[in-house]
């Protein structure tokens, strides 16, 4: 199944009224891969995975899920995903077992293997102890692990998330991590949205970073950070005043450099001397990689 | 490396989906849902019955009780179909984002409105017999007609399920649901021939009368406890197949461009 390609999106648009949500975007899933679609919001992450369902139909350009075209057939795809979707959904009056319930028969599950998959279910988000309990009765993380585990009822063979993690505590989000690391491990195609970068940077194997629709960079996280902030990066605190001096001298020095809030990184140090001004030394990550192609301000 | 074919259209495992969680959530709230279909027709029907029961004892031929216990029928049909539609369905795609996560599942915006409005239906047909059932305890003689009440009930039902769907999907609030009670819904209950026949009204009245699917049904009701009214009756139906096509169809038009962006 190597090369094969779960999701392909080629020069897709999509526009409501005067905004363009999404602008051009070419996406490849592999087969077997979890791929993290990184973006501040409003770079059109939801409106992509909307698209990907046939809840947004495309403006412009080509999409294909588990080489199904879209929309038009859409619904033999939607049959093979899971979908956890950004909010809350769960029909909260009813138990945990009998939301499972509801969407074996949504997924077509056979009335023998009804049995099997909600079990299956209730053990991969970790709730078989609380298989009676209400929606309205759980924790928010027990209803996110429900969230996604409603999505794995039919074993699907491509998984879309959808923010999984987001508003959670991070003892909370951990123990999605896991689920979905679980999930990765047993070869299911993952495409997820999220803006932590450290969610991306854990979990996928590669990140497409989204910016004002379009993709501006994607491969693994490692060789992102490699090729557009380097290995290593100095962090410089001080008074504002010193912080734009320090900003100035490194632009001159040809670094590159971003604002982390209270300090100014300067990236890309490694093998360099006598010019890198002092400060904290740390390795580059992926959020220094995101916020030179995203931008440093917040429309 | 597509390992189904394509899918079709309305396909009953999609409506059984979607059926089946209304049923289900159903078991979580069918005492309320119960009440006010059954409890408030039935009011009407012991006010108005008993109330102008003792002014009118005859009108068009039939005992007050007895022509105001069937014609609550449609009353209860009404009551038990638009109005949860209308707020149904409103709160499933607003507030509890439901149909965003049914249609993520194979199941398309069609085959969503069609399971939901024959649940709705359904529900109809059953409740809108309560009024009945109550006049009968009132001295309305059972007879055999009366069998075929609650399919006229789930006729009728799915027709207004779908009127209701449909200004669900056109409302941008549900504060604009009360322009089409007031304006709509209010006026069809009163003038359906349910509390006085609309043959003693102005002939334009008599004309918009027949206009209204609501006054089909209780006429329906109406014949099929004291009898038939022949080629008559069966136009009727006729018009509420029409008025159920036609409102399914807007209804899934109204949603789809609500659902789908």
């Amino acid at each position: 199944m190597s090369g094969e390609l779960a999701i392909r999106l080629r020069g897709v648009v999509k526009r409501y009224g005067p905004i363009t949500a999404v602008n051009g975007l070419d996406l490849d899933v592999p087969v077997g891969t979890c791929v993290g679609l990184l973006g501040p919001n409003g770079a059109g992450k939801s409106t992509t995975m909307r698209m990907l369902t046939a809840q947004a139909i495309a403006d412009e350009g080509e999409l294909e899920v588990l080489g199904f075209r879209l929309p038009e057939e859409s619904k033999a795809a939607r049959a093979q995903c899971g979908v956890t979707p950004q909010l809350d959904n769960l029909d909260v009056t009813l138990t945990v077992e009998q939301n499972l319930l509801v969407f074996t028969h949504l997924y077509r599950i056979g009335r023998a293997e009804r049995r099997d998959a909600i079990e299956r279910a209730l053990r991969m988000a970790n709730l078989v102890d609380r298989r009676d309990t209400r929606v309205d009765k759980l924790s928010g993380g027990m209803r996110r692990r429900l969230l996604i585990a409603r999505a794995l009822v039919h074993r699907p063979r491509l998984v879309l998330l959808d923010e999984p993690t987001v508003g959670l505590d991070p003892q909370v989000r951990q123990e999605l991590w896991a689920l979905i690391d679980a999930l990765r491990a047993e070869g299911t195609t993952i495409l997820m949205s999220t803006h932590y970068i450290e969610e991306a940077q854990r979990l996928a194997d590669t990140v497409l970073i989204m910016s004002h629709g379009s993709a501006v960079a994607a491969g693994p996280p490692a060789e992102l950070v490699a090729k557009h902030a380097g290995r290593e990066a100095v962090e410089v605190y001080g008074p504002a005043a010193r912080l734009v001096e320090v900003e100035a001298e490194a632009a001159a020095a040809g670094f590159r450099t971003r604002r982390t809030g209270t300090s100014i990184s300067v990236l890309g140090i490694e093998g360099v001397d006598g010019r890198v001004p002092d400060g904290e030394r740390r390795p580059a990550n992926l959020e220094d990689v995101f916020v030179l192609l995203t931008g440093e301000e917040i429309d | 490396m597509a390992t189904a074919t394509r899918l079709g259209r309305l396909e009953r495992p999609a409506l059984t989906g979607v059926l089946v969680r209304e049923v289900v959530n159903f078991s979580s709230y069918w005492r309320s849902a119960t009440f006010s279909s059954t409890v408030e027709p039935t009011i009407y029907l012991l006010a108005f019955g008993f109330g102008f029961g003792s002014l009118v004892s005859k009108v068009a031929g039939y005992d007050y009780v007895q022509f105001v216990g069937t014609g609550t029928v449609a009353t209860a049909v009404l009551f038990s179909s638009a109005f949860p539609a209308m707020f149904g369905t409103f709160v499933k795609y607003q507030f509890q984002r439901t149909y965003d996560a049914i249609l993520a599942a194979p199941v398309d915006t069609e085959e969503l409105v069609t399971a939901e409005a024959l649940w709705v239906a359904t529900r109809a047909g059953v409740y809108g017999c309560v009024p009945m059932l109550v006049a009968i305890a009132f001295g309305l003689e059972p007879s055999w007609g009366m069998l075929v009440v609650p399919l006229v009930g789930f006729l009728a039902g799915f027709g207004w399920a779908c009127f209701g769907i449909a200004i669900a999907g056109f409302a941008s609030s549900i504060e604009n649901f009360s322009y089409v009670i007031s304006a709509v819904l209010t006026p069809l209950f009163l003038v359906a021939g349910t509390f006085f026949p609309l043959s003693k009204l102005p002939h334009w009245a008599q004309v918009a009368g027949e206009l209204n699917p609501l006054h089909h049904c209780v006429e329906l009701v109406r014949h099929a406890a004291f009898g038939w009214h022949g080629w008559t009756d069966l136009a009727r139906v006729g018009a509420l197949v029409g008025f159920g096509f036609a409102t399914w169809r807007i209804a899934i038009h109204a949603m789809s461009r609500k659902l789908i962006d």
